[in-house]
């Protein structure tokens, strides 16, 4: 009985205007990456030629190889050591787990690539923790870089993100669940094997495929410490970017085929997810208790483990960022000339990142509160392809989008490449879905019968809209916010792509930085990158009253 | 200023298929007025298309001769009270009550008092300040009412409204709204799946089934005369029994149940010709048997004895094999035991009579 009158209202209108948005901004460069990929880049005819070139090619198949071997052995690796600390969280009184899980969440959000170079710095060739080794025990570690260094970085910074869907959903077991179990007298391990896992397998699999497509999509991280390691986005950039014998109908051929294969990998993921999932909501959650004897000692150790691994880096980095600098090296004692080095050098990268990050958060705070609305409560044809447009940004790679953009934009009718504009809309396209979703979750509470009540008290829909719903979103909308914020300053893949001279961002300053080996001043810009990202996080927990992040 | 409210053969469809097919129903001006169905019976859908929130897709819907059927419900001046309350929950009580004042351009001054009115005969004013999540179920029910009648709308529509409240609450609840809507002499539909719910509230109910209104009377009425065995067995309980319907030779009518029980019945409409029968249906409630004295009526064996004080319920398995359910007063030394056999008597003068099909009542002076 809740049939609703279909009127042509405001909100068609503000419909029509952001479905144009995405269909120019997304769809169309989309498009124009496919047209690009299917004809000839000098003569404009018809051709498979980039195709059969990249199929037919050992040198360009070994970076496919290289990127799912990659991209599988992060997954795994990821949900293999996150799943475990899920679950020994929930069950298990661990010392300072407060703590742990803001440090765990801290390090999830930092640019993976500023892993890549710390852990270049701690276990490289001539690394911190290299030396002292060599030095004590007189022998050299095995090589860091290539293969295993991608698989490090990567694990260390993703695994996160499992441990935080796999957390939410066990906290979402009711204890008596396994109560239940323990009363069949299924306990121990077979217990577990047989309830908790089947219970948070969809979830389980919606955090692989998140950092699955991350792992795939990463570029800055190969880029540092593979050292050859050839993978899909660094070829993309390549092929894009390079100076020398660049190609663009190439890049965008190669782009095709891997948005056809994480569509794919997207499609698996849903049908596999949808087949078992469940809805809970535990009335009991399980209790962490305390631990005795051996187990207790090793829950702690595995838990301390993984964090001092996961938040090395971004400590790492920030103490070397306090060091001395003579040149390039870091020298003894402690200044703040990095910090004196990067404002000087790189401070535009500050304002430019701020601003820009600024002006998309503005927009993405607007469209997001719409969209949710729309696609939540005005249920049709138009909200459903909205809804897929939002959700494309997540098996469209940070660079594909980028290069996509600027086929499009870098001529008439519409010029943008070089602007802060197309970097905007990149960030806006790219992290929006963030400030929908926890949006939209809020939207999903709110009653209809509560906005029938608004009108049938005499007030407009838009009056409805502003005086009741969007007070009721509003702090989800916050929150999403935030998310999305920390996101866009930590963003690589597309900025490095669309930047130019004056639109460098501080991510982009980092990156180039580390590129020509001024670690002083990388050191401290991505040192005030993470402590803008604790400060965002800080005002997150305020504003949403919670402790955790969904993704 | 109270409105009647009419329905001129009011047709609701989804799609292609009809929930409400040509209804028509006259509501009085200050009435009280009950949708009592089951769920699935069209009830709320009716009730949103006079809020407007439903569209109305053939027919006239009417507030005094002024059709609505295009009127949006901002402009309806309807006061609505939904079935989750739909209180706005970042507003306290007062800014929830103000809502439709301020929206109707209520000056500051008038709109205070007007709030602290209406908050004294809900009986929440010294609430006013709270927010909605510190307020019971009953006080949140209070301020969704309050907020419903401060803008002195022209139709009080109430939505289920208590079928969220513990069964204490809402007697008294329902108490509450039926004093209320007295005092504030508002014209007032009410939908509920609960008959006695709508016995207890009402001027008039309707009962409606698949869409289609089965009767419309007062709660008297509608117990004492069903229109038909749905509205007989959906209000109230009672036992339908088949028996059969003789005209004797001298015209006087008779039911006769079971092998040989007769029972004159006096006030009867049927076209059986004298001297011939016809199989009809009774409905006889548990209140309409007795335990005979005299050896009359139908045979049976007690199958289960239920004191519950006041009363005791008893179930009499007939010759036939049809359980009946039967309550008579507690008296001192009445106890029946299980396994006893006993005979029924039945009270004839308040029984219903239904032809066979169950469609019509042929009491005479049913009101549908």
């Amino acid at each position: 009985m809740t049939g609703r009158m279909k009127r042509w209202d405001i909100w068609s209108l503000i419909t029509f205007v952001i479905f144009a948005g995405y269909m120019i901004f997304l769809a169309l460069p989309l498009f124009m990456l496919l047209i690009k990929s299917f004809f000839d880049g000098t003569t404009g005819d018809f051709s498979l030629a980039y195709f059969t070139k990249f199929f037919s090619k050992a040198y360009y198949m070994n970076a496919v190889w290289n990127s799912i071997k990659v991209t599988v052995s992060v997954t795994v690796l990821s949900m293999l050591v996150a799943g475990p600390l899920a679950y020994i969280m929930t069950i298990a009184k661990i010392k300072g787990s407060g703590t742990v899980r803001i440090l765990i969440l801290i390090s999830s959000m930092s640019a993976p690539f500023i892993g890549a170079y710390a852990w270049i710095l701690l276990l490289g060739r001539n690394g911190v923790i290299t030396n002292f080794i060599f030095d004590v025990f007189g022998f050299r570690m095995p090589d860091i870089y290539g293969f295993s260094g991608i698989l490090l970085v990567l694990t260390l910074q993703l695994s996160p993100l499992i441990f935080m869907y796999v957390s939410g959903a066990l906290k979402n077991v009711d204890n008596s669940l396994m109560e239940a179990a323990e009363s069949m007298n299924c306990t121990g391990l077979r217990k577990m094997w047989k309830i908790l896992v089947p219970l948070i397998t969809p979830t389980l699999l919606a955090g692989g495929l998140l950092v699955f497509m991350r792992a795939f999509a990463d570029f800055g991280t190969p880029m540092l410490i593979g050292e050859g390691y050839r993978t899909v986005p660094v070829l993309i950039f390549n092929e894009f970017i390079s100076e020398v014998g660049g190609d663009d109908g190439f890049a965008a051929a190669i782009s095709v085929i891997v948005v056809l294969f994480a569509t794919a990998v997207f499609l698996l993921q849903k049908f596999v997810a949808n087949r078992k999932s469940y809805s809970m909501s535990a009335l009991n959650p399980i209790e962490p208790k305390k631990l005795k004897g051996i187990a207790n000692a090793a829950a702690h150790v595995y838990v301390y483990l993984f964090t001092i691994l996961a938040m090395m880096p971004q400590a790492y980095v920030a103490y070397t960022s306090f060091q001395k600098t003579s040149g390039k090296i870091f020298v003894d004692g402690y200044s703040l000339d990095s910090y004196r080095a990067a404002f000087a050098k790189v401070g535009d990268s500050i304002y430019n990142t701020f601003i820009m990050a600024g002006i998309t958060i503005v927009i993405i705070t607007l469209a997001a509160v719409l969209i949710a609305y729309v696609t939540v409560k005005r249920k049709g044809a138009v909200a459903n392809l909205l809804d897929t447009f939002t959700m494309l940004p997540y098996i469209v790679p940070g660079s594909i989008l980028g290069i996509a953009l600027l086929v499009t934009f870098n001529k008439q009718p519409l010029v943008l490449s070089g602007t802060a504009v197309i970097l905007i809309a990149a960030f806006v396209i790219r992290r929006l879905p963030y400030t929908i979703r926890s949006s939209a979750a809020v939207l999903h509470q709110v009653n209809d019968s509560i906005e029938e009540a608004a009108i049938s008290l005499g007030a407009s829909t838009m009056r409805t809209f502003f005086k009741i719903t969007v007070p009721m979103m509003i702090s989800g909308v916050f929150a999403g916010a935030i998310i999305s914020w920390i996101s866009i300053i930590t963003e690589l893949s597309t900025s490095i792509i669309l930047y130019t001279g004056n639109t460098r961002t501080m991510t982009v300053a980092v990156y180039t930085e580390v590129v020509r080996g001024n670690y002083g001043v990388a050191a401290a810009l991505s040192t005030l990158l993470t402590a803008i990202t604790v400060l965002s996080l800080l005002l997150f927990f305020k504003l949403s009253g919670k402790k955790e992040v969904t993704m | 200023m109270s409105v009647a409210i009419s329905f001129q053969e009011i047709v609701k469809k989804y799609g292609d298929t009809t929930v409400i097919p040509e209804l028509s129903l006259d509501i009085q001006k200050g009435e009280f007025f009950t949708l009592l169905g089951p769920s699935g019976c069209g009830k709320t859908t009716l009730l949103r298309m006079v809020a407007g929130f439903n569209s109305i897709e053939g027919g006239a819907l009417a507030f005094n001769e002024k059709v609505m059927n295009d009127v949006p419900p901002g402009k309806r001046n309807i006061g609505m009270v939904f079935q989750n309350y739909a209180i706005f929950p970042h507003l306290n009580v007062s800014e929830n009550v103000a809502f439709g004042l301020q929206n109707r351009k209520v000056s500051k001054a008038d709109q205070q008092r007007r709030v602290s009115d209406i908050l004294n005969t809900v009986k929440i004013d010294i609430y006013k300040d709270r927010m909605p999540k510190n307020l019971s179920g009953g006080q949140q029910q209070r301020v969704a009412l309050a907020r419903a009648i401060v803008i002195n709308p022209d139709v009080l529509l109430m939505d289920e409204p208590l079928s969220n409240l513990d069964a204490q609450l809402r007697v008294d609840m329902r108490n509450a709204i039926k004093s209320i809507q007295r005092e504030v002499g508002i014209t007032t539909v009410y939908v509920t799946h609960d008959q006695e719910e709508a016995m207890a509230v009402s001027d008039r109910i309707a009962v409606m089934k698949s869409g289609v209104i089965q009767q419309v009377g007062s709660p008297r009425d509608i117990y004492q005369r069903p229109a038909n065995l749905f509205v007989a067995t959906f209000i109230g309980r009672t036992n339908v029994i088949d028996a059969k319907l003789e005209i004797g030779t001298d015209g006087e009518a008779s039911v006769v149940v079971g092998r040989d029980y007769s029972l004159p019945m006096l006030a009867l409409q049927s076209q059986v010709k004298p001297g011939e029968s016809v199989a009809v249906r009774i409905s006889v409630r548990p209140e309409e048997f007795v335990l005979s004295e005299d050896g009359r009526g139908l045979a049976g064996k007690v199958v289960n004895n239920v004191f519950l004080g006041l009363n005791t319920h008893l179930v009499v398995k007939l010759d036939n094999g049809q359980e009946v359910e039967i309550i008579q007063q507690s008296a001192a030394n009445d106890e029946v035991n299980i396994g006893q056999t006993v005979r029924l008597a039945i009270l004839s003068e308040t029984i219903n009579v239904y032809d066979a099909s169950g469609e019509r009542n042929l009491n005479r002076g049913t009101r549908i």
